[in-house]
């Protein structure tokens, strides 16, 4: 078997959160203390992708999808797990050591008006990655060209190099950013909803360009998103998180043939679609996310989901895996059969 | 056939900036019934909230209503004084707005943001004011109403804001509802519950609603009819059905094609090529035409009306289509 471009093994982040001291001061077992606030915001996520792969993250605005990204972007430092970048465990790494690892891993971010810098010309933003792999052993005039080649390859023409940002729509933005990732010729490209900014039409050709580049350089995609039709047409692989947990994955066609996690099939039945024929009303949900500061116990869904039962509150359902691929974190699903090998 | 509730002739709103005259909304036509809902459609730029801010007085300078008519229960409202419009505002016609967090003021209890509506807009007693307000709050699937009117809007989420801002929208019986992008900062299942309780609202109180959003998958959810909207004008409208199933116009048709579906996944999307153009700097001829690709030399000439095609439909387009999607 080939060696996975990311592989994750129980990943852990958890914020502190700053409310003020006073806010936290409890009398404890007749002392005065003040215990930290703790959001759990990525709770034991394990997952891998292998090379060319698109595996698609989603699931409501919260449930630490962006969290799950930017920690294996090494944006956060992990809490506890183990993140491996072609082998490579690098969720221990300082900043000077991942200097290396970011030629492999690149990211491109949701918001394509934040994420250049205004006062940088687009040809310096789409080489800096290169720049500062290279340890200034590049000549400038190759930097030049290099930058423009990229500009180009994006769609975007050699006149355009010397603007700024502000000069450029929000889909050439996005052009931008992904250019300025692949500078490195990374192997893998998380890309932390790169089209949910965008209107639907422009949103298509940012789409197709991820395509055509996966293609072209053999590209693996963490394609974070909450866009369910988005998903569909870009995903190898999906896996779906709720609170923290991921809750189910599942090839994308049996994802979206066969739901099984209640979530994911609330999940689908609750997006909007332009066919009257694929329009499922049966399995609808009430409520909202709880917060991730108390999570529920047991299962993180028993407080939404219309199937809950008494050991839903009790017992935590661990992501286990099916007959037919895929894996389920879910009591109505974790009678694994004796015959099939876990 | 009884008059429209609401009737839009011509209407033109322009703003005056430093880069010359904006057309926001360029000549823009369409009737509203009582009881049904209308889907403004486009993408950003594309002149949609102008025409709500428009329909209620809350154009600012240096915008302004340049003109046409906005014929409300067949009286022209677009020419109504600032006094006389606040009598509309709220009593006949509600709006809901996109972000939830910023549409409800922070510093007072949605009691009391409720109140001011009915307080203004009705003759009722204090305590008649709070119970309606308490079963307004209940119709819209908030818990344990009476406590929560004391409540400050921070301590809801954003989907229980938006349904606050929709409680405050219908508290007056509002005959005209404007909801403008009212679940695009919402979560898909929270969404779903919120256009299936303004859908219900609708039903039961035969107001009529202007729903305006970017997302094709939600209009074709709730709407009865759908205006497409680009670069300020009405390019397509008729029955959702239809608009849906077979566009006549070649950007609806874009907009549709744009969207991944589930049914048939293709290997690329059919993408709309270029961008929106800037709509200081637009001349003679089709808006449309740079990124059309049934272009001909007729469409830099002439500006095509906006005219019958088939059925319901009619489409402003030199060539519309006809083979169905």
């Amino acid at each position: 078997m080939t060696q996975p471009v990311l592989d994750v093994r129980n990943l852990v982040k958890s914020f502190t959160v700053g409310d003020g001291i006073f806010d936290r001061l409890r009398f404890t077992g007749g002392k005065l203390l003040a215990p930290p606030k703790v959001v759990n915001a990525v709770n034991s996520v394990s997952l891998s992708i292998a090379p060319g792969e698109v595996l698609a993250l989603v699931g409501e605005s919260g449930c630490g999808k962006s969290t799950v990204a930017k920690t294996i972007a090494r944006i956060h430092a992990p809490t506890s797990g183990e993140i491996r970048i072609d082998g490579k465990e690098v969720s221990c790494l300082n900043q000077k050591e991942l200097r290396p690892v970011r030629r492999e891993l690149q990211m491109i971010f949701q918001d394509p008006y934040a994420s250049l810098n205004p006062r940088q010309r687009i040809k310096d933003i789409v080489i800096e990655p290169l720049r500062a792999q290279s340890d200034r052993r590049m000549s400038s005039s190759d930097i030049d060209a290099e930058a423009i080649k990229l500009l180009a390859r994006v769609g975007l023409n050699a006149e355009q190099a010397n603007r700024y940002p502000h000069q450029f729509s929000g889909g050439q933005r996005q052009r931008i950013g992904i250019a300025r990732a692949l500078s490195v010729r990374p192997k893998l490209i998380i890309a932390d909803e790169p089209v949910s900014a965008l209107d639907v039409s422009i949103q298509a050709q940012i789409l197709n360009l991820m395509m055509d580049l996966r293609d072209e350089f053999g590209l693996s995609y963490l394609f974070v998103s909450h866009d369910l039709s988005v998903v569909h047409h870009i995903a190898d692989r999906v896996a779906v998180m709720y609170l923290g947990f991921m809750v189910e994955t599942a090839s994308r066609d049996q994802l979206f043939a066969t739901p099984r996690h209640p979530y994911t099939q609330a999940l689908l039945s609750a997006a909007p679609n332009v066919d009257k024929a694929l329009r499922k009303p049966q399995a609808e949900i009430t409520g909202e996310v709880p917060s991730a500061l108390n999570l529920p116990s047991g299962c993180c869904f028993r407080t939404r989901c219309p199937l809950a039962f008494a050991r839903c509150a009790v017992e935590r359902p661990a992501l286990l895996p099916q007959r037919g691929g895929g894996s389920v974190a879910c009591h109505l699903h974790d009678t694994v059969p004796e015959a099939f090998p876990t | 056939m009884a008059e429209p509730l609401l009737d839009l002739r011509e209407l033109q709103t322009h703003f005056q900036t430093f880069g010359g005259l904006v057309k926001a909304v360029d000549g823009v036509s369409f009737n509203v019934k009582a009881g049904e809902i209308v889907g403004l459609v486009g993408e950003s730029g594309g002149g949609k909230s102008v025409i709500g801010f428009s329909i209620l007085g809350l154009v600012d300078p240096p915008g302004r209503i340049a003109g046409g008519e906005i014929r409300f229960d067949g009286r022209d409202i677009s020419k109504l004084g600032e006094r006389e419009m606040r009598n509309v505002r709220g009593r006949d016609i509600a709006m809901v707005f996109q972000d939830p967090m910023t549409s409800l003021n922070p510093v007072y209890t949605i009691g009391r943001q409720m109140d001011e509506v009915l307080r203004l807009h009705t003759n009722l007693d204090e305590a008649a004011r709070r119970i309606r307000c308490i079963r307004m709050l209940e119709d819209v699937g908030i818990s344990g109403a009476e406590s929560r009117l004391d409540a400050y809007p921070h301590q809801f989420s954003g989907g229980m804001r938006q349904r606050v801002v929709i409680a405050i929208a219908l508290l007056a019986g509002s005959r005209l509802i404007i909801a403008d992008e009212p679940t695009t900062a919402l979560d898909v299942t929270v969404q779903s519950q919120i256009l299936k309780l303004m859908r219900r609202q609708v039903q039961e109180t035969g107001a009529a609603m202007i729903l305006i959003t970017h997302d094709l998958a939600v209009v074709s959810e709730m709407a009865d009819r759908v205006v497409v909207l680009y670069c300020g004008k009405v390019v397509e409208r008729g029955l959702t059905e239809e608009v849906i199933r077979s566009p006549a116009h070649p950007y609806t048709r874009g907009l549709l094609d744009s969207i991944p579906r589930i049914t048939d996944r293709q290997r690329r999307l059919r993408q709309i090529p270029g961008t929106v153009p800037d709509i200081r700097t637009l001349g003679a001829g089709c808006s449309f035409r740079g990124r059309c690709a049934h272009a001909q030399p007729l469409c830099a000439e002439r500006s095509p009306e906006l005219a019958p095609v088939r059925g319901s439909l009619d489409a402003a387009c030199h060539f519309p289509l006809q083979e169905t999607l």
